[in-house]
């Protein structure tokens, strides 16, 4: 009967049971349902031995000196093959499987965070000092900066000029068009799906060519909008390049960014408004409310805050949007309020310029202590539009008890 | 149960707007007809919207596709004909996108997993959130991380990887000094579309029905035995699209490569500078670009989106397949 007791793993194991008898000075009783196992300090020893091994290694390898990036790494190798070996002498090979894969998925997490923390990093250290001694970066934009001016501030130490603020407002009059286009297509679409269809072809072709359409590439939709707005301005006012140099402008750049953005809004709005309970519904019709009336009075304001939460995760997707503003607003060194006329500057291509093509070739770095601060800028209003999706979604969220 | 569900609000909607005609005092008829008009334009508008990005994208390529025909001229701007042109950027555009999803997909695998299954349940969400903060990070920031922090962090594993595997074609060739190299630019769009992998394996991980898996640990699995015989086998067609949805995006993404590469012409040598990819090559040149150069470039986008296109479609058909029997939803 105790044999029965004993875990099936243990008879692979003739090493560990009698190994604990001889040493019969234990203070506890012996525990048949722990027998087997290796003990509790077991990962800290082969950590510990890995961390050696892998310093003997790093010194047998590298050639220039001592890395402790590769350190690290070549003994979180030798720590997982060491971890293995050990639970397969100790215990079985069914457990040290186990243990190898769990190993693997911790440090498959922890391979993903290096990039970000690294990321993060970067933009933090190269924009925060540029940000904290220039604020001017955030209220001028690059009309009075050229080469002599940064060269000035690379070679004798002058102050940073120049700044940012046209491609914020430029980011922000094509958000706003590209919202106030997609986001009622978007609604009206998803209002379609839910309400009206009854699961039709017609229903089920949207859904698939919207998740398709998910998956545009953002270039793309940045030379959809530009031949879109080319035809269309070469057919009604002619072919004169005067009219060919109207096609950039931020209307293009945001009926681009909207080709990326309704399919993520009637995704959204569209999970959000199945959740809505039909006794809502038909409570309503029983009382002769029309179905328009119902939906608006309602469907909506019981689903308002997912939406609003879809919304604003959509806009922040395509507030970092490059690509397709690149080829569809041009660059400019000033600053544009009009959407509907004249090129205007982005802060994401802001960042992409300065980086690329320097205001001053021959002195980059003013260029490049922009562009960071620039991307340190646009970071904080993606990473604060996310979170203000989600206290939306939290806040004001429907309950859903009580029916 | 649902099924019932959506009868009756089937039943109780139509009824509720015939027979009380004009007379309530809660909107007219012509309302109802307007929105739903409203409702029925907007979903066409979307069908239609697509149609037109085909439209217009064939419309304006024409000039570079068929050059005699459509514009007077034996040959495109920047070489003999489109084919020979678009050929090599496919190849580059492909190579860096094959880079990224087998760096990308163990990866995303395994955390995917360990939100799942491993992670202590204080950290799994968390762990979420840190990993849709990966997938909030805009492009171009990732490109100016790729092209000052990462290259640069790249070119001694170059110049370890020539040494020893110089061997294979990939690993030919003179390392890049600057790391600025198709294989960063590969790195690079693997963190970027780890995010989208990881949530799409989640979900579906999460979903795997938690019988199957009581039942494996009441055989006496393991947990990676467990893994195996209920989590994988439920979830295999689902990673297979997210994988495919990962592609589609590496494909199309622009600034991470047109950032951190330093282009040129096409070869199989990944650590040395040189290929280009379609993204980038129209991000770098349109701006300057008319005439017939334009045409060129719209042409490679309208291949990239063929491309990208096919790519979406298997991977929505295999999840609208999967969804049918699996109960997934």
């Amino acid at each position: 009967m105790s044999t029965a007791l004993k875990k099936p793993d243990e008879g692979h194991t003739p090493s560990a049971p009698p190994s604990s008898k001889p040493n019969g000075r234990s203070t506890k009783p012996k525990n048949s349902l722990t027998a087997g196992q290796k003990p509790g300090w077991t990962w800290m020893v082969v950590a510990a031995a890995s961390l050696a091994v892998g310093a003997g290694l790093i010194a047998l390898i590298a050639s220039e000196g001592f890395s402790f990036a590769g350190w690290l790494i070549l003994s979180a190798i030798v720590y997982v093959i060491g971890m293995y070996v050990t639970t397969r002498v100790i215990e079985n090979k069914r457990r040290a499987t186990d243990g190898l894969w769990r190993n693997l998925v911790w440090a498959a997490f922890i391979v993903a965070l290096i990039p970000l923390v690294s990321l993060l990093w970067t933009v933090f250290a190269q924009g925060l000092p540029t940000l904290l001694s220039n604020p001017g970066l955030l209220t001028e934009d690059m009309s009075t900066t050229n080469g002599a001016t940064d060269a000035a501030t690379q070679d004798e130490g002058a102050p940073l000029s120049g700044g940012f603020v046209h491609g914020l407002i430029g980011t922000l009059m094509i958000t706003v068009v590209a919202t106030v286009i997609s986001v009622p297509i978007g609604l009206m679409a998803s209002i379609y799906l839910v309400e009206y269809s009854r699961g039709g072809w017609f229903a089920r072709t949207i859904t698939f060519f919207v998740d398709v359409m998910t998956g545009i590439p953002s270039i793309v939709a940045g030379l959809f909008a530009f031949a879109a707005v080319q035809l269309f301005i070469t057919t009604f006012l002619g072919e004169s390049p005067v009219y060919l140099q109207m096609v950039k402008m931020g209307l293009s750049a945001a009926i681009a960014l909207s080709v990326l953005m309704i399919p993520v809004v009637v995704r959204s709005t569209e999970e959000m408004l199945r959740v809505v309970p039909n006794e809502l519904r038909e409570a309503s019709y029983a009382l002769g409310v029309r179905k328009w009336k119902t939906i608006m009075k309602v469907v909506l304001p019981t689903s308002i805050s997912g939406i609003a939460s879809g919304v604003t995760l959509a806009i922040a997707r395509v507030t970092g949007e490059t690509a397709p503003i690149l080829v569809t607003a041009g660059f400019l060194a000033t600053t544009n309020w009009n959407p509907f006329s004249g090129w205007m500057t982005a802060l994401p291509v802001y960042i992409y310029r300065q980086l690329v093509n320097p205001t001053a070739p021959a002195a980059p770095v003013p260029s490049e202590m922009r562009a960071w601060a620039a991307a340190l800028v646009l970071i904080i209003i993606v990473m604060l539009l996310n979170l203000v999706a989600r206290i939306v979604a939290q806040a004001f969220a429907p309950k859903k008890t009580g029916r | 149960m649902t099924e019932q569900v959506t009868d009756a609000r089937d039943t109780t909607a139509s009824p509720t707007t015939k027979p009380w005609g004009g007379r309530t005092s809660s909107g007219s008829a012509s309302g109802d007809k307007v929105f739903a008009g409203l409702a029925y334009g907007a979903g066409g508008l979307i069908l239609l919207v697509l149609a037109f990005v085909a439209v217009f994208l064939i419309t304006e390529s024409l000039p570079a596709l068929a050059p005699t025909v459509f514009s007077q001229q034996d040959s495109i701007a920047s070489a003999d004909s489109f084919w020979v042109y678009v050929m090599p950027l496919i190849g580059g555009t492909l190579m860096a996108s094959a880079i990224a999803i087998v760096l990308a997909t163990p990866v995303a695998i395994g955390i995917a997993l360990y939100i799942s299954h491993y992670a202590p349940r204080r950290l799994a969400t968390p762990v979420g959130y840190v990993i849709d903060l990966l997938a909030a990070i805009p492009s171009v920031v990732y490109g100016a991380w790729g092209m000052i922090t990462l290259s640069t962090a790249m070119v001694p594993i170059y110049g370890w990887l020539h040494d020893h595997l110089g061997f294979l074609p990939f690993f030919a060739g003179d390392p890049s000094t600057t790391g600025r190299t198709l294989l960063t630019s590969g790195v690079v769009l693997a963190v970027m579309i780890l995010p989208i992998i990881t949530s799409l394996c989640r979900e579906i991980f999460l979903q795997t029905p938690k019988l199957h898996e009581e039942a494996a640990l009441a055989l006496g699995a393991t947990q990676w035995e467990m893994v195996k015989m209920t989590v994988f086998p439920f979830a295999r067609a689902g990673i297979i699209s997210s994988v495919m949805l990962g592609l589609g995006r590496a494909l199309g993404e622009t600034m991470a490569v047109t950032l951190v590469l330093s282009g040129g012409v096409f070869g199989l040598s990944l650590i040395s500078s040189g290929n280009q990819t379609i993204p980038s090559e129209i991000a770098l040149n349109f701006p300057e670009a008319f005439g017939m150069r334009q045409s060129e470039l719209i042409a490679a986008g309208l291949m990239l989106f063929i491309i990208t296109l096919v790519v979406n479609m298997i991977a929505r058909w295999i999840v609208s397949r999967h969804k049918e029997f699996s109960g997934a939803n």
